[in-house]
């Protein structure tokens, strides 16, 4: 179903080459697998799909996370790099945050003298400790020149190790209510929105954006035109880092404990949202909007499956498929475009 | 009409229909989306010459060489092999019926060996389907004794200078007994001797029948080894003759449509004080103690063989690659360059050897290309890009360097190897240099866009800027500098004035 919008090249205005925003193919996609649906929904449920506000808000709230995320990692990909680390970042993170964001009340407090501390001080710790990884992670790639696909990979054992050894296993639980709060409702839908606009207009319009473009078109053009792509790097996978962090915080508030499981395979996720939302995954190419459309895909990929009463083993099995899908019509595009 | 398996049964048993033609295309046609890059194009090879295509870029000779190598299907028009009418559909098909193309590009891997790159897919087999690396070295031996070629075949690919994988490559097509071999550009990156030497093999082949399709901007070459050649001008053909019948003038009048008066328009401007001075550059293992001086509006050309460190000088200079020992003085003030961002901080612009490796961000668009390097420390308030006064000034940039496009959003790689070239000229305009690098500025493009380019360096050598220019290209180099600096093996060999700088001392001094 989803290569169902391929077909529809337009015959090739002649005169003003005036260029459909790139988004569009993608926002098709998810319209026609909203209505696929939709009609398999009244064939074998007898109900509605999308006639269901509380099911698209749990839809939504569901990928949020993934879309935090996934902000980071297409900014990671554009530059023609990936990161493996950010579900163990979000492991990670969510533990240390939720360790200063405990109650009093709770009897087993980690630190005991550092109960019912305001919010932000859990938030900054988390996201702090998301930057710190990824600026492990950006110096790494710079200065040692190693493959992002390796070091990211070091960084995603060590910080799911790290989960594990800060409370020798236990889950953190009996957060601040205040704390609980930036999981509750919409609220991490409008962190995901919030941090997708700012990035969205990062990429677009500032320079770090264009650098970062530059560098995944050509690394050695770029750096010959003045760019300093070890500290530009450092930069976009500091960023990466922090949005995971960020993303750790939200995820322990979400489920107000936190568990040196959280966020497995996340990182899959997140990479699957920015390419079906049309990053490239060699460099250059990509966008916040496409992102953001791609993890909404995922959601709805996930929560339809749910509503169609799918085996959840099915649901991984098309996964799979949908992504190497949203890859192979890359490339197809690629190659379209090259004649 | 014959399937090309047909044909290539045919061919195999040796009834092959004698033709004088190799190869007849007739009223091709091949259009891409928006432009037609080919119209009504007519081209006959004969057997035993050499029949070079010229053109400027654009011009179509790139879509016909692709059409024959079977890369490209034409939408119309008629191709004959040897009297037959024929459709290629794929590369492999053109080579299956006897035709083989040296790219540009070279398309060898680097990490196997010369005969395993030879007879790729065709590897002798010894009796349990093992790869026979034993015959397969004795057969790359004899095709090597054939075309006069002194390499090992058990040398990997990577270890090779470009010249000897040109070589390995036109060995390659040799093998496949091809009798229309086609080749683009195959002495863009050779040194005279080495041009030499390919002439010799050139001459051989031709000796032995078979045809060859040159693709050349290069006027010299064509009088030296093409027979025939035919011109195209945007997408039409323009006309066949002997190389013998014409000047050298007739034939660019004929690819541009327009009289070029002066190919290389040196004005004498104001030369000022020294810019730039340089003191015992070296690079470890590269080059040493490369000394020189440009001033204000100087062109200072840097001529060499290929491998003698010309470019190395210009990296390094630019902080590409820092040099090991040293100095470099701007306005007598010694300063650090130790990267390209500190380089572009002194006002200094590079414009690379290779267009596609090190210029250009192939897959953004013009102005995406335009505006990198000046976005270092222009039009940027508190991060955010003035989009305005940045597309303006490219707008401008570009159309004053007449780069030719319909809007500066279409990609840069689908413009030509001129206009590129044009727009990297402006993306290091912007940035007003003082000093300018050039590396082999004109390599590769059409002769309109190279006199372009070149009135476009004495105008702002005209400004004050100094210039240091690398060409392989003599002409170009004596007609272009003030000075000329020639280096041999990683050492300055010489520095001579505009009036001593013959062709004859230059090369003196280069090959030692």
């Amino acid at each position: 179903m989803t290569t169902k919008v391929e077909a529809h090249a337009p015959a090739a205005p002649p005169a003003p080459r005036r260029r459909l925003p790139p988004e569009l193919n993608i926002f098709l996609v998810l319209i026609g697998i909203a209505l696929v649906y939709e009609a398999l929904g009244w064939i074998f449920v007898g109900q509605s799909f999308l006639m269901n506000p509380q099911r698209l808000t749990i839809m939504i709230l569901q990928v949020s996370v993934i879309g935090i995320i996934a902000v980071g990692v297409t900014q990671v990909i554009i530059t023609g790099g990936i990161d493996l680390s950010s579900g163990s970042v979000v492991g990670m993170t969510a533990m240390f945050s939720a360790s200063v964001a405990q109650a009093s009340t709770w009897p087993r407090a980690l630190y005991p003298s550092l109960t019912d501390l305001p919010a932000i001080v859990p938030i900054a710790l988390g996201v702090a400790v998301g930057l710190i990884a990824g600026i492990i992670n950006g110096q790494l790639i710079a200065r040692t020149k190693i493959p992002p696909f390796i070091a990211t990979l070091g960084m995603m054992v060590s910080a799911r190790g790290i989960s594990k050894w800060y409370t020798k296993g236990q889950p953190v639980s009996g957060l601040t209510d205040q704390f609980n709060f930036i999981g509750t409702g919409i609220w991490p839908v409008i962190v995901f929105l919030v941090v997708a606009l700012i990035f969205h207009v990062a990429l677009r319009y500032t320079r770090y954006g264009k650098f970062t473009y530059a560098i995944g078109a050509n690394p050695q053009a770029a750096r010959v035109s003045g760019i300093n792509i070890e500290s530009h790097l450092v930069k976009v996978y500091a960023i990466a880092g922090m949005l995971a962090g960020l993303a750790g915080v939200v995820t322990a508030a979400r489920a107000q404990t936190a568990q040196a499981g959280m966020g497995v395979m996340y990182e899959l996720d997140a990479i699957a949202a920015t390419v079906i939302g049309g990053t490239s995954l060699t460099g250059g190419v990509g966008r916040i909007t496409g992102t953001v459309i791609g993890t909404v895909i995922l959601g709805v990929m996930t929560s339809g499956f749910t509503f169609l009463r799918v085996d959840a083993y099915y649901q991984e099995i098309v996964k799979g498929l949908i992504i190497v899908a949203a890859v192979v019509i890359d490339v197809y595009r690629q190659k379209k475009r090259k004649v | 009409m014959i399937s090309p398996s047909t044909m290539a049964a045919v061919r195999a048993s040796g009834a092959v229909p004698k033709s004088e033609y190799l190869m007849t295309v007739t009223g091709v046609r091949k259009e891409f989306p928006g432009v037609v890059a080919l119209d009504d194009v007519s081209f006959r090879l004969k057997r035993g010459t050499v029949h070079a295509l010229m053109g400027e870029n654009g011009a179509g000779k790139s879509t016909l060489m692709k059409i024959l190598a079977g890369i490209y299907q034409p939408d119309k028009g008629e191709i004959k092999l040897r009297g037959v009418d024929i459709q290629l559909t794929s590369p492999l098909d053109a080579l299956k019926n006897g035709i083989a193309m040296i790219h540009q590009e070279l398309n060898l891997m680097p990490f196997m060996t010369i005969a395993e790159n030879i007879w790729i897919r065709r590897e002798p087999l010894n009796r349990f389907g093992f790869v026979d690396h034993t015959e397969m070295n004795r057969k790359t031996a004899d095709l090597f004794a054939r075309l006069n070629i002194k390499l090992d075949p058990q040398m990997e690919v990577r270890d090779l200078s470009i010249a000897n994988r040109q070589m390995v490559e036109i060995a390659k097509a040799v093998s496949y007994e091809s009798d229309v071999l086609i080749m683009d550009e195959p002495t863009s990156a050779l040194t005279e001797r080495e041009v030499a030497h390919l002439f010799t093999i050139i001459r051989d082949l031709r000796a032995q029948g078979i045809g060859i399709v040159y693709i050349t901007h290069k006027m010299n070459e064509l009088f030296e080894i093409a027979d025939e050649f035919s011109v195209f001008r945007d997408g039409k053909y323009i006309g066949t003759h002997a190389s013998s019948d014409v000047t050298r003038d007739d034939i660019i009048r004929m690819m541009v449509g327009r009289e070029i008066t002066q190919m290389f328009p040196k004005e004498e401007v104001p030369i000022g004080e020294v810019v730039l001075s340089v003191k015992n550059l070296t690079l470890d293992g590269v080059f040493r103690d490369v000394s020189f001086d440009i001033r204000a509006g100087e062109i200072l050309g840097l001529a060499g063989l290929v491998g003698s460190g010309r470019s190395n000088v210009a990296e390094t200079l630019f902080g590409v690659t820092p040099a090991s020992a040293g100095t470099i003085a701007i306005d007598g003030k010694p300063v650090t360059v130790d990267s390209p961002t500190a380089a572009i901080r002194h006002r200094m612009a590079f414009l690379t050897e290779d267009r596609k490796d090190t210029g250009c961000l192939l897959i953004l668009d013009i102005q995406e290309n335009m505006q990198i390097a000046v976005l270092q420390d222009k039009y940027v308030k508190g991060g955010f890009v003035d989009e305005k006064a940045v597309a303006r000034d490219c707008a401008d940039m570009a159309r004053k360097l007449r780069v030719k496009t319909p809007n500066l959003q279409e990609r840069i790689e689908n413009l030509s190897g001129g206009n590129q070239q044009k727009a990297l000229i402006g993306r290091w305009l912007l940035t007003h240099p003082r000093i300018l690098i050039l590396d082999e500025p004109t390599r590769g493009i059409d002769v309109g866009a190279k006199a372009e380019i070149h009135r476009l360096v004495t105008e702002l050598a005209r400004t004050g800027v100094a210039v240091l220019m690398i060409s392989s290209e003599m002409p170009e180099v004596l007609g272009m500098s003030d000075r000329v600096m020639v280096m041999h093996e990683g050492r300055v060999t010489g520095i001579l004035d505009r009036a001593e700088a013959t062709q004859i001392k230059v090369m003196e001094l280069a090959a030692q």
